[in-house]
């Protein structure tokens, strides 16, 4: 059964990714890839990765998918017609690189083998050992943020560091001053639209602490809040307007919160060497998991601040850009 | 060929990474190109999962009821990496923005001659004043 449903959705994403590289309106294809990244999260249960299912949803199919949506707005919908002369080397690269990895595949161990050299590496000290030396029933999270958290604070940086970017790129002169947005949804046209999302929104914004807090127990964390919360504020934004988004979360406060977010988190690093451990060991805020709980909520509310106010930020950027 | 069998994932996800590979050198749109890597890119995230799945495992959330779990590895340094590769969509997304507004098109084969050595490319505020005769010649 299992093995049947894994072929089904295999087969719908080659499917997917076909019709996206055969299609030449860009919107189409933004709404395919969101489809795309939806039937991942099918096949990342399926696989056993609820978190990373959990995260490709709201930030893969999700913010993604808006965000393209936003920038197409910026640059036309329609592809150029007859731009398909170098598919022939595409076709030979994309199929001598295939072959190439399937050769490489041929001495993998087998899909599911408990043996393999990545199952029998150090995962096994993480089943058996977190329990006693994190406390949390959730390995994920026990991982991301304890075993792992220096590789946690670089992608968080990473995130941050991103965010610079399309600040510089798209701060400059060209963006329309607030206040002389686009009608946002009409009140007597758009009924369902406000209703719906008035519902959502309060649901979705206790959903972010909640998946916050349980993300011990449950699947869930700092990133996956942030970006629940962060996909609450766009969803306000497309519905109520840029500049109601605007005026409940200035931008100012995000790009601060944004930063202080990464300084919590290397902050907690640098506090744990104050206190005469290693970079990072939390254990420095007390022995056994009592320490490793405070290290923990600290690292993630780090994640969390930023991941949100970076995914908000994203959006802004891009919906208060002029039409050209 | 039992043995080969339980090497058909891989194979689907290294089609579906090539997918992408391919509509990234073939299309000459660069919002399909970005769009193209992110199938690739979602593609390399299936790989790592699957590499992780344990035959008759849970999800790696420690309970008394199961023995034994799939490999928390892959979840971890995927998880971390969706966000990051949202941040990076972004950025290229920016950057499209940018080179419509310098050059009015996104379409490279448009663009190529516009970035030869003869046409040095300005970057800044200045920029926007510099290309805008260039603009015209190449919108349709």
């Amino acid at each position: 059964m299992e093995s049947l449903l894994m072929i089904g959705l295999l087969a719908a994403l080659g499917a997917i990714a076909i019709t996206v590289a055969f299609m030449s309106d860009l919107l189409v294809v933004a709404m395919l890839s969101g489809i795309f990244s939806f039937t991942c999260c099918a096949l990342f249960v399926l696989f056993d990765a609820p978190d990373v299912a959990f995260t490709e949803a709201c930030v893969g199919a999700g913010v993604s998918t808006v965000l393209t949506i936003a920038a197409i707005r910026l640059v036309g919908r329609h592809e150029k017609r007859g731009g398909r002369r170098a598919s022939v080397v595409g076709l030979v690269v994309a199929t001598v690189c295939g072959l190439a990895l399937v050769y490489g595949t041929l001495e993998l161990p087998r899909f599911g083998d408990p043996a393999s050299p990545a199952s029998t590496h150090v995962a096994p000290h993480y089943i058996e050992e977190s329990k006693g030396e994190i406390g949390i029933p959730n390995i994920v999270t026990s991982v991301l943020g304890s075993y792992r958290g220096y590789d946690t604070m670089g992608e968080t940086v990473v995130v941050f560091t991103a965010a610079l970017g399309v600040l510089i790129l798209l701060g400059g002169a060209q963006s329309r001053p607030l206040g002389r947005g686009e009608a946002p949804a009409r009140r007597d046209r758009d009924v369902i639209l406000r209703t719906v999302a008035t519902l959502f929104i309060p649901m979705t914004l206790f959903l972010a602490p909640y998946v916050q807090f349980h993300g011990a127990y449950s699947p869930g964390g700092g990133f996956q809040a942030g970006a629940i919360l962060g996909g609450a504020l766009i969803l306000y934004g497309l519905v109520f307007g840029i500049d109601a988004l605007n005026k409940m979360v200035p931008e100012r406060i995000l790009r601060v919160i944004a930063a202080l977010g990464v300084l919590l988190y290397g902050g907690t690093g640098v506090v744990t060497m104050l206190m005469g451990h290693a970079f990072l060991d939390y254990y420095a805020f007390g022995a056994g998991p009592s320490g490793q709980a405070i290290g923990l909520t600290a690292i993630e509310l780090g994640v969390f601040m930023t991941v949100t106010c970076v995914m908000t930020l994203l959006f802004q950027r891009f919906a208060i850009r002029g039409v050209m | 060929m039992k043995d080969l069998v339980g090497l058909f994932p891989y194979w689907a996800v290294i089609m579906l990474m090539m997918t992408g590979l391919y509509i990234v050198i073939a299309q000459g749109n660069l919002v399909k190109k970005l769009i193209g890597l992110g199938i690739f890119q979602v593609s390399v995230f299936v790989l790592y999962i699957a590499v992780g799945v344990v035959d008759g495992g849970t999800p790696p959330i420690l309970d008394d009821e199961f023995a034994v779990y799939s490999n928390p590895l892959p979840s971890v340094l995927i998880l971390t990496a969706i966000v990051v590769g949202v941040a990076t969509l972004a950025v290229g997304l920016a950057l499209s923005v940018r080179i419509r507004e310098a050059f009015g098109t996104i379409e490279e084969e448009d663009l190529l001659p516009l970035t030869a050595p003869t046409h040095p490319v300005v970057t800044g505020p200045e920029a926007e004043t510099d290309t805008n005769a260039g603009r015209e010649e190449t919108r349709p």
